[in-house]
């Protein structure tokens, strides 16, 4: 088998506003199946996605935030989280359905160049 | 006149170009809009500026969606899809900051 490669997923968009939040997480489920290193970064409205209490029954769409919570029982548990973009939306790690990292920008940056593979979302 | 907007106001420049022309009236966001009336939120500012001129409401599923029913800036009315459809057949005409 090939060597581990670093992948890392840059989530930047809302939940149910568009696809991507949700294809993101089926791509980092099928990712994870292949027993690689995978990172999970969430900046700009893409901090949305962790956020808790999301209740899609009156718009007749998926709950797929719970899938966040199982991702540790798939291995992925290097969830980063972008300091500055959950401070513009009033938000702090207390109200994010799992534990992060919290990243500044440099620090986000660093991280995201240390990466083998970057998928954009 | 009924302005309606759906996308996140740190998304996009939508909201933003509506209040830039919009004069008065009703201002709806819907969707990824309602992140905007959410109280810590960057726009709030601009938000609570347009309330002086616009009577603004918010599509309450869109905002449970997102988990964000418990932190609507004060003084932003929820309507649920009949509201919607009540503001819609209310304004003699509508614009859609799509």
């Amino acid at each position: 088998m090939s060597a581990v490669k670093k992948f890392m997923f840059v989530n930047r968009k809302a939940p149910y506003g568009t696809i991507y939040a949700l294809e993101s997480l089926e791509v980092v489920l099928i990712t994870a199946a292949f027993d690689q290193d995978v990172s999970l970064a969430f900046l700009d409205d893409g901090v949305y996605q962790l956020k808790k209490g999301q209740q899609t029954k009156g718009i007749e769409t998926k709950n797929f935030s719970p899938t966040y919570r199982a991702l540790e029982d798939y291995d992925v548990e290097k969830l980063y989280v972008l300091k500055e973009s959950l401070e513009a939306r009033g938000l702090s790690e207390d109200d994010l359905l799992v534990p992060v990292n919290v990243l500044n920008r440099a620090e986000m940056g660093a991280l995201m160049d240390a990466q083998d593979v970057v998928l954009s979302y | 006149m009924l302005h309606i907007v759906n996308k996140s106001p740190l998304a996009s420049t939508s909201l933003e170009n509506c209040l830039d022309v919009a004069v008065s009236g009703e201002l709806l966001l819907i969707e990824d809009a309602v992140y905007a009336a959410t109280a810590g939120n960057a726009f709030e500012p601009r938000l609570r500026a347009a309330m002086e001129r616009f009577t603004v409401f918010v599509l309450q599923p869109d905002l449970d969606a997102r988990g964000m029913g418990d932190r609507l800036v004060a003084g932003v009315t929820p309507v649920d899809y009949g509201g919607f459809v009540e503001l819609a057949v209310n304004s003699n005409t509508c614009q859609s900051w799509l």
